[in-house]
Formats: C-alpha cells, sequence, structure tokens
C-alpha cells in the first residue's frame, strides 16, 4: 500500500462525484457512500501506517511520480511522497472524518441539503489527503485551495440566512490573503531550487546552503503568510471564530481536526525551508515562534469572554494551534506534530460534543445550558475527557504532547516555555469556565434537552477512548517501535539529520500539571464563590480587559475601520477631488483643444483625403468586382477546366525547372 | 517488373476521364469520369507499391476506393435531387451560381 497511497485521496474524490450524480435515489440519500469510501481510505491508510511501521530502519521515504507534461525543461506532474509525517496525517484525517460522517447521520438529518452536504466532506477528505500525499509544491497547492473551497461551501451551508453567506466569504477571503503569499513563496523556491516543485529537493537544497539565505528567508516568510492565513494564526486568526456559522461536524472536521492544520502540516513538511530561513538553530527569536507564542496567548485570552460554546472551541482551536507553530518555530518538530495528532482527536470529540449540545437544546449559547450532566451522560462523560485532554491532565492526550512542546522549548527557547505554560493555565482555566456553564447548576433554557441519538453518541465515545490513550504513544509505554518519535520524524535523503528529539521531562511535567490544576482551581473558584463574581463589572480593570476582549482586541473593526474605510471612504473622497478638479480640468482643455483641431482635420483630412480614399476603394473594388464577375460562370465544368490547365502549367513549370 | 505499362495505362485512363469530366453533359457520367481518373490513380499506387516492393501502395488504393464509394455516394444523391427539381441532368443548364 505504501506505493500505492495514491488510491487513499482518489476513493473519496470518485465518491464526491458519484455522490452528486445518484446520492438523492439512494436509501441513505448518499451518506452511506461517503461513509463507504471514507471507511475505505481509512482501512488503506491503516494498512499503510502498519506497513510504514514494519519497514526496516532507517525507513526511507517511499515516492511515486507521474509526469503530466513537460514544458521548458520544467517536469509539471503529480505524485505521492510517503513517510512518517503522511502516514500519520492519513491517519488522522481519515479517522475523523470517518467520525464526523458517521455522527452527521444524526446531526444533519431531515437537512435540506443532505446529500450536498455529504457530497462536500467527501471532496474536502479528498481535497485534504491530495496535500497529505504530495510530493511537489503544485499539488499541495492544489489541495490546499480545495480546501478551501470546500471550507467556504460548508461554512455556507445554511446561506438562507445572511450571517452564514458572510462568514463563509469572510474566511475565504482571509485565508486567500494568506494564500497569496503562498503562491509567491513556491514561485521564489521553484525558481531558488533550479525550476523544480519537488519538495524533497527543495528541501535539501535548503538544508545543503546550495540556496542563498537572503532567498530562503523570502521563500519560507512567503509560505509562512500562507500557514498565518490556512491556521488561523495571528493577525489572520479572525475568520476561524466566524466559521462556526457552519454546520457542528464541519467544524470538528474542518476547523478544529484537519483543514486549519493544513498550515502547521506545510510547516512540518517543508521544514528545512524554515529551518534555514528563519535561522531556527540559532536560539533566538523567530517570526514562526513569535506569531504563534503570540496567538496562543491572544486567543486563550479571548476564549475566556465567549457565549457560543463553538467560539470557546474555536478561540481555543487557535490557540492550541498556535501551539503547534510555536513547537516548530524553536526546532521541536516532533512534538509540535504530536500535539498536531493528539489535538485532532480531542478537539473534534469537543466539537461533537457540543454539537450534541447543540442538538439538544437548540441553541449555541451557554447561558443557555446548565445541569445538561444529568439529562446527557455520555455527552458529559465524553465532553469532560476532551476538557481534560485539552487541558493538559495527565495521562491523556494533550499533557504528553503539551509537555512535549514546553520541554522543546525549555533547550534554548526559554521565553517561549513560559509562554508555553501560561498558555496551558489559561485553557485549563477557560475549559473549567466551559465546562462549568454547561453541566453544572440547573438547567437555564427553555428546550428539553435529551441524549443525542446512537449515530451521535457512538463517534463521541470512540473519541473519548483515544482522547485517553493516544498521547501514550509518545511515551514509553508503547514499545521502541511504535513511539510516535520513531516513526515519524523530519528526514530529508541526502542531508544530515538536523533536529534533536527531546522526550520526556518530569520536573516539567510536574510544573505544566501544577500550573494547568492552578488554572482549574482558579476558574473554579470564580464560579464558586460569590464574592469574585461580577468582578468585570463592579472593578475597572477588569471591565476594561473584558470589553477590550468582548471586542476581539479591535481586530475586526480595525480591518474594517482601519482598512477596508480607510480605502473606501479618504480615498474614494480624494479621488473624487482629483477627478472633479484636476482631471476634468485637464480633460476639458484638452476637449475644446481637439474640438478646433477635429474640426480643422474633419475639412482637410477626413472630408477630402480620407473620404476620397475610402470611396476610391469602393469604386476599384466594384469595377474589379464586375470584371471579375465573367469568370464566374456557374458552370462547374469551366471551373474544373481552369483547375486542370492550372495543374497542367504547374506541372509543366516543375518539370521544366527541375 | 515494367513500370512503364502501367503509367502509360493510368495516364490514358486519366486523362480520359479528364476530357470526359470536362465535355460529358450528363451529370451521372461525369460522375463515371471521375471514378475513372480515380482508378487512374489506383493503378498508380499499386503499380508504384509493386516497383518499389511495399504494401503501402495497395493500402493507399484501397483507401481511395473507399474514398470513391463515399463520394460516388454523394455525388449521385445531388444529382437525383437536382433531377427531381429540374426533370433534368444536364449540367450545362446549372448556373444558378452564376456571378
Amino acid at each position: 500500500m505504501l506505493r500505492n497511497a495514491w488510491l487513499i485521496p482518489l476513493i473519496p474524490a470518485v465518491s464526491f462525484f458519484v455522490i452528486l450524480a445518484f446520492g438523492k435515489r439512494l436509501p441513505g440519500k448518499g451518506a452511506e457512500i461517503g461513509i463507504a469510501a471514507v471507511g475505505l481510505s481509512f482501512v488503506l491508510s491503516a494498512v499503510t501506517a502498519l506497513q510504514w511501521l514494519n519497514l526496516h530502519e532507517p525507513r526511507h521515504p517511499v515516492a511515486r511520480h507521474l509526469t503530466w507534461f513537460e514544458m521548458g525543461g520544467v517536469e509539471v506532474g503529480a505524485g505521492i511522497h510517503v513517510d512518517g509525517l503522511t502516514v500519520m496525517m492519513l491517519l488522522v484525517v481519515t479517522f475523523i472524518s470517518l467520525m464526523v460522517h458517521v455522527y452527521s447521520i444524526g446531526y444533519m438529518h431531515g437537512d435540506r441539503r443532505y446529500t450536498f452536504f455529504f457530497a462536500a466532506l467527501s471532496l474536502f477528505t479528498a481535497s485534504m489527503l491530495t496535500l497529505v500525499v504530495a510530493d511537489n509544491t503544485l499539488q499541495l497547492l492544489v489541495g490546499w485551495e480545495l480546501v478551501g473551497m470546500c471550507s467556504f461551501l460548508l461554512i455556507g451551508h445554511w446561506w438562507e440566512e445572511e450571517a452564514n453567506s458572510s462568514a463563509a466569504i469572510k474566511a475565504f477571503l482571509t485565508t486567500r490573503t494568506g494564500d497569496i503569499g503562498l503562491m509567491l513563496g513556491i514561485i521564489t523556491l521553484f525558481f531558488a531550487a533550479d525550476r523544480t516543485f519537488d519538495i524533497e529537493t527543495i528541501n535539501r537544497l535548503a538544508l545543503e546552503n546550495e540556496m542563498s539565505h537572503g532567498i530562503v528567508l523570502v521563500g519560507a516568510a512567503l509560505l509562512f503568510c500562507g500557514v498565518i492565513g490556512k491556521s488561523a494564526q495571528f493577525p489572520l486568526h479572525v475568520w476561524l471564530p466566524d466559521a462556526m456559522a457552519g454546520p457542528t461536524p464541519v467544524s470538528a472536521l474542518i476547523h478544529a481536526a484537519t483543514m486549519v492544520v493544513a498550515g502547521v502540516y506545510l510547516v512540518a513538511r517543508m521544514y528545512g525551508v524554515f529551518w534555514e530561513g528563519f535561522s531556527i538553530h540559532d536560539g533566538g527569536i523567530n517570526a514562526v515562534a513569535l506569531i504563534g507564542g503570540i496567538t496562543v496567548l491572544i486567543a486563550a485570552a479571548l476564549a475566556f469572554v465567549q457565549d457560543d460554546v463553538k467560539k470557546v472551541l474555536a478561540y481555543s482551536t487557535i490557540s492550541q494551534l498556535g501551539y503547534m507553530v510555536m513547537a516548530l518555530g524553536v526546532g521541536a518538530w516532533t512534538a509540535g506534530v504530536f500535539h498536531l495528532f493528539t489535538h485532532a482527536f480531542f478537539k473534534a470529540l469537543l466539537f461533537l460534543g457540543s454539537g450534541s449540545l447543540i442538538h439538544a437544546v437548540h441553541s449555541n449559547n451557554m447561558s443557555e445550558m446548565g445541569g445538561m450532566r444529568k439529562s446527557m451522560p455520555t455527552t458529559f462523560w465524553t465532553f469532560m475527557v476532551g476538557s481534560a485532554a485539552l487541558a493538559g491532565i495527565p495521562p491523556l492526550a494533550g499533557f504528553w504532547s503539551k509537555d512535549e512542546i514546553i520541554n522543546g522549548a525549555s533547550h534554548g527557547y526559554e521565553l517561549f516555555m513560559i509562554v508555553g505554560l501560561v498558555g496551558a493555565a489559561m485553557t485549563a482555566a477557560y475549559m473549567t469556565r466551559t465546562c462549568w456553564l454547561i453541566f453544572a447548576g440547573e438547567y437555564r433554557g427553555h428546550a428539553h434537552p435529551h441524549e443525542s441519538p446512537r449515530s451521535m453518541a457512538v463517534p463521541l465515545q470512540i473519541l473519548g477512548v483515544l482522547s485517553l490513550v493516544v498521547g501514550l504513544l509518545g511515551t514509553w509505554v508503547v514499545g521502541e517501535k511504535y513511539r510516535f518519535s520513531n516513526w515519524v520524524h523530519f528526514h530529508v535523503e541526502g542531508a544530515e539529520e538536523f533536529l534533536e528529539h527531546h522526550s520526556f521531562n518530569m520536573s516539567l511535567a510536574v510544573i505544566s500539571v501544577a500550573v494547568a490544576l492552578t488554572g482549574i482551581a482558579l476558574a473554579a473558584a470564580y464560579y464558586q464563590r460569590t464574592a469574585l463574581r461580577g468582578l468585570t463589572q463592579r472593578n475597572g480593570l477588569a471591565r476594561t480587559g473584558y470589553t477590550v476582549l468582548v471586542n476581539k482586541y479591535y481586530l475586526d473593526d480595525l480591518y474594517i475601520d482601519g482598512i477596508v474605510r480607510t480605502i473606501q471612504y479618504p480615498i474614494a473622497k480624494a479621488a473624487y477631488w482629483v477627478n472633479q478638479k484636476v482631471i476634468d480640468g485637464v480633460v476639458n482643455g484638452v476637449g475644446i483643444g481637439a474640438k478646433r483641431t477635429a474640426r480643422v482635420v474633419y475639412d482637410v483630412v477626413d472630408q477630402k483625403g480620407i473620404d476620397g480614399l475610402v470611396n476610391g476603394a469602393g469604386w476599384s473594388a466594384e469595377e474589379g468586382g464586375s470584371v471579375l464577375r465573367r469568370t464566374q460562370t456557374g458552370r462547374v465544368q469551366q471551373y474544373a477546366a481552369v483547375l486542370f490547365g492550372a495543374s497542367a502549367l504547374i506541372a509543366l513549370g516543375l518539370v521544366i525547372l527541375t | 517488373m515494367y513500370l512503364n505499362q502501367f503509367l502509360l495505362l493510368a495516364a490514358v485512363l486519366f486523362s480520359l476521364g479528364v476530357y470526359g469530366v470536362l465535355a460529358r453533359k450528363n451529370g451521372v457520367l461525369v460522375l463515371m469520369s471521375i471514378e475513372l481518373m480515380l482508378n487512374a490513380v489506383n493503378i498508380n499506387l499499386v503499380a508504384f507499391g509493386a516497383f518499389r516492393d511495399t504494401v503501402a501502395g495497395q493500402v493507399f488504393a484501397l483507401f481511395v476506393i473507399a474514398i470513391a464509394a463515399a463520394e460516388v455516394g454523394v455525388g449521385l444523391a445531388i444529382i437525383l435531387l437536382i433531377f427531381r427539381n429540374r426533370a433534368s441532368i444536364d449540367i450545362d443548364h446549372l448556373d444558378s451560381m452564376k456571378g
């Protein structure tokens, strides 16, 4: 299967067309095709992963390439590049997608575009898998843009409400802003790497210093623009919370577990370029780590003030993506990728859990929930597992990966270690707040909450169990052969190994657990002690902070008032003034001059010269025609005689000449 | 193997065909004359093919025969329609395209 990994994206791609064509006529309205296709892809991915594990060490990436066309020595084609990172991503994407497909049967039941929803999910899965297996930047870009398009389609799934369609447009345009950088980066690296799109070659050339540092820096910075857009990093993170307008399964699949990690995946895949470009090995502050670190903190802070449960999770996702980017920025490659892996499970779990809640109470707002523990036990337990995993409580998934990141940062990047610890405390605190608001106390809404159907509960349970255990893959609990850092590591054929992996560090782990527990305790205290409640109303400083957070640091306002309006109003005004005074004056002056000149030109040149020419041309054509029309007798035999005569003359001429 | 006899035969046939096309009044006979010219070409193709010891000439001749069949089908259909319209197939009178 390693060599035939191209089948994995192909199956859902075919399923997309089949669902579109036949979905509506089938008993399951197309859902069964989507589930079968993604299920098959998942099985094949699992087989691929097993084969990868059983390869002899050191494992070499399996590559296959098909040339589409060659032009001027530039080869364009599609191919697969299977290594540990690819295998891991294949597993995550197909598995989460399968869970979301099953869950959607219950969640989307009775939706008016049910069939199209499943078709779009299939297309999304296919695009993401295309991106993951890509061996060249061009194919990667194709997958990248396709997932963006699917995200647009699915955020605006209920486009009848204007808020949803504008959220879709916002998401699309914001990510496109970054994508311009990505495209320019691909072009830069194409020329820098002597006209090749091959990722392996680009990485190798970058690592061997075959390209000048300046151009690698430019390429890496441009690629990073794409990452900032797609992975919702500061300052382009604004689209992700709005993307929650889409159906919850979509939020789980696209806006938490898979699509948004495409940016992180790009950094991980082209790490040679980022490593050299941003001089990550030097241990100073670099753009990747800095953006990641800022994102961790600002998004975590925003998660405190949201009432919409999905928005809390959206900011939490942004914050966790910040962790991954920060990890890659401090050289902790395996830690960042491992966090991507574990995060996919527990974040999908949390989103599906929130979907289950929304399904029950018909509202996204936590102020209309409360006391859900009694009415929805399965959702309660799985949501608690997901929250604990996110908060980093050992031995759940998030603990191990977050700890690896903090540990990685502690080797030369102490500032980012502190950022990681503060972020961990904030994460624990806002998840405590969320769980408290949803599950504790009395029910505050007006619906009749009930446990969700089996098709929704079963994926929750499966993901819950996995969120408990997947973190252990990174530890000594599993054998050396199956350890995550052993089968997923960054390796470029021909270049020497440059990354070191820092495994578990007990003292740091104790600190991070203590920090997380402090966060939980503080949040719990805030909600348990009535004395602290209402602090945001009474204390001026707290109120200011609250207002800033509710307004999302005024970033949206900055973008609309600061950028869009600036362009629209003053520039439009200035343009109007220039138009009225300067351009009109010039135009009028030119007009009067032109009118006078034109009169002269009309009388002399036009009437006499040109008209004479035109009439002459017409007259000569008419005369010529009346002569030539005599040759057009309409008799075929005369034409044939001319034809034969002419051929005979030409033949004669040839004979004489040669 | 004498090539010249075949070429002469073909030249004679072709000239007969040209004469027929240019001089006959009857549309059907014009078509038949075209067939004569095509068959002169066929003879040339086959003769040169045999002379140069390749089958290409025969293959081309087969193509020409197939095309000729199609051509004569279309031609006869046109002549049939002309006859229906004018009750005559004298092509001297067919000069409605006169300029």
